[in-house]
């Protein structure tokens, strides 16, 4: 980011600075942040500040599925009414955001925590691929769902854990892939309609 | 005459990376304008149009507008999706590794045209859609990749001397650009043997096409002894490791 002008006082310009290091937050949007947040009310400022801090100290990853979680297990682990049998494997904890707003996926979830990427040097060692694997050892799992995402990195992610799971002889199923609701046939791409085509159903 | 405002080029997509909200900066190689970065904008949303268009290792037919910093890809119209590749690990992973090398090849925005390295490129991504073997498709792409780029490793007399080789183990030198023979060896920093048999495989990918390659048998130990020595060569040139290259490794360990 570029430095802040002079004028700028040094706090203002520190806030500046710090904003301006978020995803998406350029240094004109950094300034109309800094500025708003320097007009709001000292009580909507700290309760930022606190939420802020909260994050680093309050939250932590499941120590089951790796999702974030306010103590040692998350929600969907900790929750007696879901169905442990079942996993569903994502790449992150924001895909779990998606799921459970759909409210109908009943089982628990394991958090990869990324997807592998060979030319950006993420392969399977910095993924909680091992962690899963330890999780399916004791044979209670019945069936994982591989819900990575439909882009070239999700596919590879999802064609090795198809690799190292099937040995288990656990049933491995991967979310459909085909047309999206609300999109138009003629712009559909050739992977998704050939997908769509050999996931069809009956009527 | 100023350049028009939109332009058409087919391509094909080596690398992307996430920008803003549901944005993403895609890099093509396209055999006209060599290495182009562009927006692609709300790719990342579900009902985006051009997704599926734009995803790695896609060979698309793109429009761009000029933008005043990175053009912006406002149409795309896949050619091939190369979809048995999308099929299999060890393809996908070599597909990979071929956008990886064209990418550190490739110099952006050089506008040069280079349409012998788009279709070897284009080329190999089909042959490894066939299924045949990987590892002769990626030796043959690298050994193309390196004449193509101007980095043509000296097979045919010694790099040193330039006498003619004799047929026996002889010494690959990245620093000295090529095969070295017993006497210029002496004085090289990091050597690498070459066997006979090494010598002519490598001899016939640079000048065979890859329908001819792809037929050949060669043995495990030999395609390690190529890999290794081609390995240090690009990483001689480009001054930094190949990426992909540690995956495909460690996709050999594997069960």
């Amino acid at each position: 980011m570029n430095q802040s002008p002079k004028t700028i006082t040094g706090s203002v310009a520190q806030l500046i600075n710090e904003l301006g290091k978020l995803p998406g937050i350029g240094p004109k949007s950094a300034q109309r942040l800094a500025y708003h947040l320097l007009r709001a009310s000292e009580a909507e400022a700290g309760q930022l500040a606190e939420a802020i801090t909260r994050i680093k100290t309050s939250t932590s990853l499941c120590r089951v599925c790796f999702n974030i979680a306010d103590g040692d297990k998350c929600p969907v682990c900790s929750s007696p009414t879901r169905d442990e049998t079942l996993i569903c494997v994502v790449e992150q904890p924001q895909d779990i955001l998606a799921l459970e707003h759909v409210g109908v996926f009943k089982g628990v979830y394991h958090v990869l925590h990324g997807a592998i990427s060979p030319s950006e040097g993420q392969g399977t060692a910095s993924l909680r691929i091992q962690e899963l694997l330890e999780r399916l050892k004791p044979g209670t799992v019945t069936e994982v769902i591989i819900a990575t995402n439909p882009t070239t990195e999700g596919e590879t992610t999802a064609m090795y854990l198809h690799r190292v799971i099937s040995p288990m002889g656990i049933r491995i199923t991967r979310l459909a892939r085909g047309l999206p609701f609300g999109t138009e046939l003629e712009y559909a791409d050739d992977v998704t309609l050939c997908r769509a085509l050999e996931g069809r159903q009956d009527f | 005459m100023s350049n028009p405002r939109e332009y058409q080029t087919e391509a094909v997509i080596i690398r992307k990376t996430r920008l803003g909200e549901a944005d993403r900066i895609i890099t093509l190689y396209s055999p006209t304008l060599g290495k182009i970065q562009a927006v692609a904008k709300a790719v990342r949303k579900p009902k985006s149009k051009l997704s599926g268009h734009l995803e790695l290792l896609t060979h698309s037919e793109v429009t761009l507008a000029r933008g005043r910093n990175l053009d912006t890809v406002i149409g795309s119209q896949t050619i091939n999706t190369f979809l048995p590749l999308r099929k299999n690990l060890e393809a996908t992973s070599a597909g990979l590794y071929l956008a990886e090398l064209v990418s550190l090849f490739t110099a952006e925005a050089d506008r040069i045209d280079n349409r012998r390295l788009f279709n070897l490129f284009v080329s190999t991504l089909e042959q490894l859609s066939l299924n045949t073997g990987c590892e002769l498709c990626l030796r043959y792409f690298e050994i193309q990749l390196l004449s193509h780029a101007g980095y043509r490793p000296q097979l045919k007399v010694c790099a040193g001397c330039r006498k003619p080789l004799q047929p026996v183990t002889n010494t690959f030198s990245p620093g000295a650009g090529g095969v070295l023979c017993a006497g210029c060896a002496l004085h090289q920093a990091l050597p690498y043997s070459i066997s006979v048999n090494g010598l002519k495989v490598m001899r016939l990918f640079q000048d065979c096409d890859i329908n001819t390659a792809v037929r050949l048998k060669m043995t495990g130990e030999l395609n390690q002894e190529l890999e290794k020595l081609i390995r240090s060569y690009c990483q001689f040139i480009l001054e930094r490791e190949v990426r992909s290259a540690a995956w495909l490794d460690s996709l050999r360990l594997c069960p």
